[in-house]
């Protein structure tokens, strides 16, 4: 007895589940409705770490290109401009290849009322007087390729420049806000001294000898701070988790107002639903058979739920670049409105969201579902 | 066919509120025969009728289907003998809303895993042989009294047991239709069909198809004719 | 602490699936005590109810298990970049004291609530409980392993600090060092595949034998039980570099990503799942002789060994098309 072959057990079992689809069917109203409570929730979380990841791939591509330690000047605990003597100096120490004095600084630009990113590139390849403008540069000043681009330097005048060319971009974080110009020209904007640079890009060849190479720069010049790319790293990462982290607490607690809401559904089965299920039982339905549809029951609505919520998530996050996110989770300049992300999905974050939403769904339904199947056989007599 | 050994079924034990529903009854159904239980309600016989039919366990005493003691079986084991062993019909028919009259009448054999063209094939015939035939595209909820009790007894056939237990068959019928379902009756005991039915309807009890009459009341037998 | 989106699901659903256990250990104590089949007491019939709230409660438990098992090698993957000095999930773990023990007794529990359902299915194939006290006694030596693993998980994130130092899995790995995991990986590569080919053979065969002949069922679950713990370190010592070709890179975790076909996922499945039904078949064997599973359980243990036999063949000739298609020269 209960010897059941496998395909006796693979036909029973479509049997249940064509009796739970269209168990399903005769109660729509009620079961759509906890589907599209369910899918916003699946639409809210997915939002959140689809955004953060291809945030996280995009500051790592940033990173690829970083130097491997950066030395800055600080004065009374502020980043200071750094002197040029330096940088011979720091090339001499043992394991550091190259050193090079860097030039940049923000601009806040008052007509476009954002915030832009002056650099002056290891080799500049336009002539004096050019600037070479990233895409959100260019779209927020309209600005484009001939055309002049005034600029208020730190003496009260203004100085034209001319756009030579906008940058295409691997990550569009990066060089969005990006304006590129020649050393001169910078240090004309700014007011700074020719003997002075913004901080000084080390290459160090030996991944192992960093951090050597950073303890021995707070010996010899005790008011530097040197910054290793594996920092810059850990700091992107620890930002971007620690705020979706917290977006996803705040998220919790709509999940647990759904782990009620289910709960609620599932046990409080319409008097129509419990006569249901007491027929089954009469008529020779088992227990296992009612929790076998309740599963399936489960499984159908999380599927559908799931599948709808991710794929709302992922036209959201990366065809519309997550509007709904981008003041919680980015903010960090206006000048993003319409940066694309490059797509990504993959197991870890399918996984997450499984745990995240299937387990407090199915834990919310399964005593309820077990309480309506142990239903007596004999109920529907008895009433 | 079916023994009972002083049987005893209590609701609510060791409560203020305990009910004794049957009370020490010892009986013995035999087969391809048509038994009656008869008595008021509140008398026992539907828990009677639940105990026969192995949809509940009795609180002490035994209980043979055949040769095979039921008594103290794990509900699925139970649940296995139920569906192969009898057929139900119920007071109120008992059909699930919003199914047609075909799946309702489909909906035992599920659990049993068969093929699903052959099972439509029997339930169709089934559906055929009751004169409903042409209603089996129909929604439960739009079927008369009369067809929906058809379509109750082509479904307790379905898994073709060799009991069919019937709870107030008649209450919801007219005369006519009332004595219409004894001679499926007569049929179903002419095929070698073992049949009990709890009623208190003297269309039920006085017609010439019952082999037996048990009278109960209280929870216990006080009369049985022949 | 991180707060960390996977983090938060994991330490959450461990949460939940930790108070079903205890409802559930809590019930089957009251099984254990008070069962009682011959009765039809009201108690007894509430407790045979409550026996299909288990079954399903711990059926949840091992698919949630087996998912939050992937999860947690993810997370730990992608936290690598926190920690100086950690390249991937080996890194991550090794950066708390509680990161391998959890590691491991969540395949431990994992493995037990797997052993348990087999049980539960050859329990329901009597008509009298046969199995009850044993599998609800059973329940409730599993249940602290699977709570003390909530803990430690639990403990394990909380516990994580980003600046810590630890290892790569190249040296965490590496026959050159100390620890767990060096000395897996320092075990002669030759001795531990050969150990670990010997065993998948000799299960196989003794699954085979036992199948055709019932007999045979103790060594066809010592052996499958042992394949577990062995296969696992013959991945490390052994299978691994030839998947790397790469003599000294010796991470179990890398097997799961992409860039190696994702060759870990079908390895470990196999892994598991042959080995679990065939240690299933042993912890069967004592119960052989109750007479309502004279008939039924040997069936079903036919067919678990079956299921083992197939599944350790598939895991034996994936293993031995890594070797055979990798260009690992060893000398």
């Amino acid at each position: 007895m209960k010897r059941l072959h496998i395909p006796t057990w693979l036909e029973r079992q479509r049997y249940l589940l064509d009796f739970t689809l269209s168990s399903l069917g005769r109660r729509k109203g009620k079961n759509l409705a906890l589907t599209a409570l369910y899918a916003m929730v699946v639409f809210g979380l997915a939002s959140v770490l689809m955004y953060t990841q291809a945030l996280r791939g995009e500051a790592m591509r940033i990173l690829e290109g970083a130097p491997d330690v950066v030395v800055q000047r600080m004065v009374a605990g502020r980043h200071d401009l750094i002197p040029a003597d330096r940088v011979e100096r720091l090339s001499r120490i043992r394991g550091v290849q190259e050193a090079r004095g860097r030039l940049w600084g923000y601009y806040y630009d008052a007509s476009a009322k954002a915030n832009l990113t002056f650099l002056v590139p290891e080799k500049f390849w336009g002539k004096a007087g050019e600037v070479v403008i990233g895409e959100g540069v260019a779209r927020t000043r309209l600005a484009a390729p001939g055309e002049p681009f005034p600029v208020l330097a730190s003496d009260g005048s203004v100085v034209i420049l001319k756009v030579r060319e906008t940058v295409p971009s691997p990550s569009e974080l990066v060089s969005t806000d990006l304006v590129l110009l020649s050393e001169p020209d910078f240090r004309r904007l700014f007011g700074v001294p020719p003997d002075l640079y913004t901080d000084i890009a080390l290459t160090v060849p030996n991944e192992k000898e960093v951090p050597m190479v950073a303890a021995k720069i707070r010996g010899q010049m005790p008011d530097s701070r040197p910054i290793t790319r594996a920092e810059i790293a850990r700091t992107y990462e620890a930002i971007l988790d620690w705020r979706s982290g917290l977006v996803v607490l705040v998220l919790a607690a709509a999940l647990l107002s759904f782990g009620i809401v289910a709960w609620d559904k599932a046990s409080g089965l319409s008097a129509d639903e419990r006569r249901e299920i007491g027929i089954l039982k009469a008529i020779g339905w088992d227990t296992s058979e009612v929790l076998a549809v309740k599963a399936w029951e489960g499984a159908v609505i999380s599927l559908s739920a799931f599948l709808v919520g991710l794929l709302l998530a992922y036209v959201h996050v990366f065809v519309t670049s997550a509007p709904l996110l981008t003041p919680v989770l980015k903010g960090w300049s206006t000048l993003y409105p319409s940066f694309r992300l490059t797509p990504t999905l993959n197991p870890f974050l399918v996984s997450t969201l499984f745990l995240l939403t299937v387990v407090p769904y199915t834990v919310a339904t399964v005593v309820p579902a077990w309480r309506a199947a142990t239903t007596d056989p004999d109920a529907v007599m008895r009433s | 066919m079916i023994r009972l050994q002083d049987v005893r079924r209590v609701f609510h034990q060791g409560r203020p509120d305990e009910l004794v529903a049957v009370d020490g009854v010892s009986l013995h159904i035999e087969g391809a025969k048509v038994t009656v239980l008869r008595g008021p309600s509140g008398s026992g016989k539907t828990s009677l009728l639940a105990l026969v039919g192995c949809m509940a366990r009795p609180t002490s005493g035994r209980i043979h289907v055949g040769d095979r003691e039921v008594t103290s079986l794990p509900e699925h084991f139970l649940a296995e003998v139920r569906r192969r062993t009898f057929g139900f019909v119920f007071q109120q028919f008992h059909l699930v809303r919003g199914l047609t009259a075909l799946e309702n009448v489909m909906l035992p054999a599920y659990p049993l895993g068969g093929s699903r063209k052959a099972l439509v094939i029997r339930a169709q015939g089934l559906l055929d042989r009751f004169g409903v035939g042409s209603r089996s595209r129909a929604r439960a909820d739009w079927l008369s009294g009369g067809e929906a009790q058809r379509v109750a007894i082509a479904r307790a056939l379905v898994n073709d047991p060799q009991v069919i237990v019937a709870d107030e068959p008649t209450a919801h019928l007219d005369s006519k239709l009332s004595a219409g379902f004894m001679d499926l009756v007569a049929a179903l005991r002419d095929e070698g069909r073992t049949v009990v039915i709890a009623s208190h309807d003297p269309i039920v009890h006085d017609s010439t198809v019952v082999d037996r009459v048990v009278t109960m009341r209280d929870g216990r037998i006080v009369g049985e004719e022949p | 602490m991180i707060l960390h989106p996977s983090v938060l699901a994991l330490v959450g659903s461990a949460l939940l699936v930790g108070a079903l256990l205890v409802y559930s250990a809590f019930w089957g104590a009251r099984i254990v005590q008070s069962w009682d089949l011959s009765s039809g007491s009201e108690l007894q019939l509430a407790l045979e109810r409550r026996t299909h709230l288990i079954s399903t409660l711990l059926g949840y438990v091992l698919v949630f298990g087996l998912a939050s098992l992937f999860l947690f090698v993810f997370t730990a993957d992608s936290l690598a970049p926190l920690f100086t000095g950690a390249m991937c999930a080996a890194g991550s773990l090794h950066a708390s004291r509680y990161g391998y023990p959890t590691l491991l007794l969540q395949i431990g529990g994992f493995a037990l609530a797997a052993i348990w359902l087999i049980v539960n299915r050859a329990d329901s194939l009597g008509y009298d409980y046969p199995l009850v006290r044993f599998k609800y006694r059973f329940l409730l030596a599993l249940t602290p392993v699977l709570l003390a693993e909530t803990a430690l998980r639990a403990a394990y994130f909380l516990d994580l600090k980003p600046e810590v130092i630890t290892s790569c899995c190249g040296s965490l790995f590496g026959s050159g060092g100390r620890g767990f995991g060096s000395d897996l990986a320092g075990l002669p590569p030759s001795l531990a595949g050969g150990v670990f080919v010997a065993l998948l053979l000799g299960a196989i065969g003794a699954g085979m034998v036992f199948r055709i002949s019932g007999r045979g069922g103790w060594l066809l679950g010592a052996l499958s039980a042992l394949s577990l713990p062995v296969g696992l370190a013959a991945v490390v010592s052994w299978l691994s570099p030839y998947v790397y070709e790469l003599p000294t890179h010796h991470c179990p975790f890398c097997l799961l990503q992409g860039e190696y076909h994702w060759i870990g996922y079908p390895l470990y499945a196999a892994l598991l799942g042959g080995s679990l039904t065939g240690a299933g078949v042993g912890v069967l064997m004592p119960f052989r002789s109750i007479p309502s599973l004279d008939v039924e359980l040997p069936a079903y243990q036919r067919r678990l060994a079956g299921w083992s036999v197939a599944l350790l063949t598939g895991l034996g000739l994936l293993v031995g098309w890594i070797v055979a298609t990798s260009h690992l020269r060893t000398s």
